[in-house]
Order: structure tokens, then C-alpha cells, then sequence
């Protein structure tokens, strides 16, 4: 056993190259301060379910619409790195929180908008097993805002 | 952008030959900086896959622009790297 990467990636950060961008890297060690909001949502990390996330951060009940929105495979063969693309077309969406229903930790990503970033994004995640996935989008009223898709699973993610 | 960070991001569910808890270790903050200026922060939990991949896209970037990652793991350990735009 052991990681193959190990070795090449153990002390060096790796920014792969993207399609359009050349790559000048200046790698180092970056001291990144701590802001205040890492510390009030861990709790929302530790929510074991949609109602933990919910009272840990809270949020409203999430309201389905169609200005959020989740793709993903409807069967992931690899539970490991199952890609899933999320999105808002809402002009005031303050967040984008990828949830995983039966994940032991729900929460498995949270992306703090800015009219910088265009929002959508594309991650992997792990998915326990098969289980309801959403995208949930607050916006600055308060509101919840979701979408969310069926993943089948075939070999589950978590376990080695 | 599509960024590829290397890390185990073990999630602290799995356990060792011996039945021992693996404990969690995994990136949990990314932040994207525009020539600088911090443009995107985004908080994983435990799921993310290992060496986490990312896709999104910046508002108006020119050429020229310096566009960076860093991360920050539960344990304190951090990395970080730039790229121009081409």
C-alpha cells in the first residue's frame, strides 16, 4: 500500500495548468489568516443531516427553484470523485452550499460568492452511497434557494 | 480556471489495518485572489475528493492578470500558487 503520490506531491502545492491560462508559477508558503466565519460555520462541517445543517447555520427551509442549479451523473460508478457542477443565476446569491444527504458530514462544500466569480463551480466530492444531493443558494434576504438531484452509487466513496 | 490540489483529504471515516480511525486531514478553505485581491473563498468539508479539483470561472479577467490559489488544511499546513492569464 501506499500513495503513488506520495512522493511528488508530499511538499509541493500543484496548480494544474488551465486552458487559458500559461502557467508562472510562484510557489510558496502561504500564512492565510483564519476569518471569523471559518469558526461559526464548522458546526455546519459537523451536521449530520439537512436539519443539523440547517439549525448549525441557520437557514431557512430551502425552497426549490429554478434558479439554482445541480448536474451531475445519475450513476456514479466511483463513490471517490463523483463530479458534480453547481450553480445560481440568482443577481443576489450570497452563497452556494453543496450538500450530500447520506454522507456521514452532509456539508461537503461552500462557496462564498463575489461578483468576481461567475457562480458556478465544478467539484468532486465523495459519496458514501446513493443518496439526494443539493445545491442550496442563500440569498442576502435570508432565503434558501435549492436544487437537488438523485446520485446512484455503485461503489461507495468513504470506506477504503 | 481548473485547479488540482494535491492532498490526501482523508475525511476521518476510513480506518487502518487495525481497525483504528484514520484521523480527518483534508483542505478546509481555498481562497482565489485576482492580483492580489481575494475574489473567492470556498470552505470544504470532509467529502471532498482527494486531490481536490475545482472548475470555475473569473469575471473579467484580462491578460496579464495574476490569478492565485492558496489552501489552508485542519491542520495548519498551507499552499499556494499563481498563474498569469494568458
Amino acid at each position: 500500500m501506499g500513495n503513488p503520490l506520495d512522493r511528488t506531491c508530499d511538499r509541493r502545492g500543484a496548480l494544474a495548468r488551465s486552458a487559458a491560462c500559461s502557467l508562472a508559477v510562484a510557489a510558496g508558503v502561504a500564512g492565510l489568516p483564519r476569518p471569523a466565519a471559518a469558526a461559526t460555520l464548522a458546526p455546519g462541517f459537523d451536521a449530520r443531516s439537512l436539519d443539523e445543517l440547517r439549525a448549525a447555520l441557520g437557514l431557512g427551509v430551502p425552497a426549490v427553484s429554478d434558479q439554482v442549479t445541480l448536474s451531475g451523473p445519475d450513476v456514479a460508478e466511483n463513490g471517490a470523485a463523483v463530479e458534480l457542477s453547481l450553480a445560481t443565476t440568482l443577481p443576489d446569491a450570497t452563497r452556494l452550499l453543496l450538500v450530500v444527504e447520506r454522507n456521514p458530514a452532509v456539508l461537503s462544500a461552500l462557496f462564498e460568492l463575489s461578483p468576481a466569480v461567475v457562480p458556478a463551480f465544478v467539484v468532486r466530492v465523495k459519496m458514501a452511497e446513493s443518496s439526494r444531493v443539493w445545491a442550496l443558494a442563500t440569498t442576502a434576504d435570508g432565503r434558501v434557494h435549492a436544487a437537488s438531484r438523485e446520485v446512484r452509487v455503485t461503489l461507495g466513496g468513504c470506506a477504503a | 480556471m481548473r485547479v488540482l490540489m494535491a492532498h490526501e483529504m482523508e475525511s476521518g471515516q476510513r480506518r487502518d489495518g487495525d481497525g483504528r480511525p484514520i484521523p480527518a486531514w483534508h483542505i478546509h478553505e481555498v481562497v482565489a485572489t485576482l492580483n492580489g485581491r481575494p475574489v473567492l473563498t470556498i470552505r470544504f468539508g470532509p467529502s471532498v475528493s482527494k486531490n481536490p479539483f475545482l472548475r470555475f470561472e473569473l469575471n473579467g479577467a484580462q491578460p496579464g492578470d495574476r490569478v492565485g490559489i492558496a489552501w489552508v488544511d485542519n491542520r495548519g499546513d498551507s499552499r499556494s500558487a499563481e498563474t498569469v492569464v494568458a
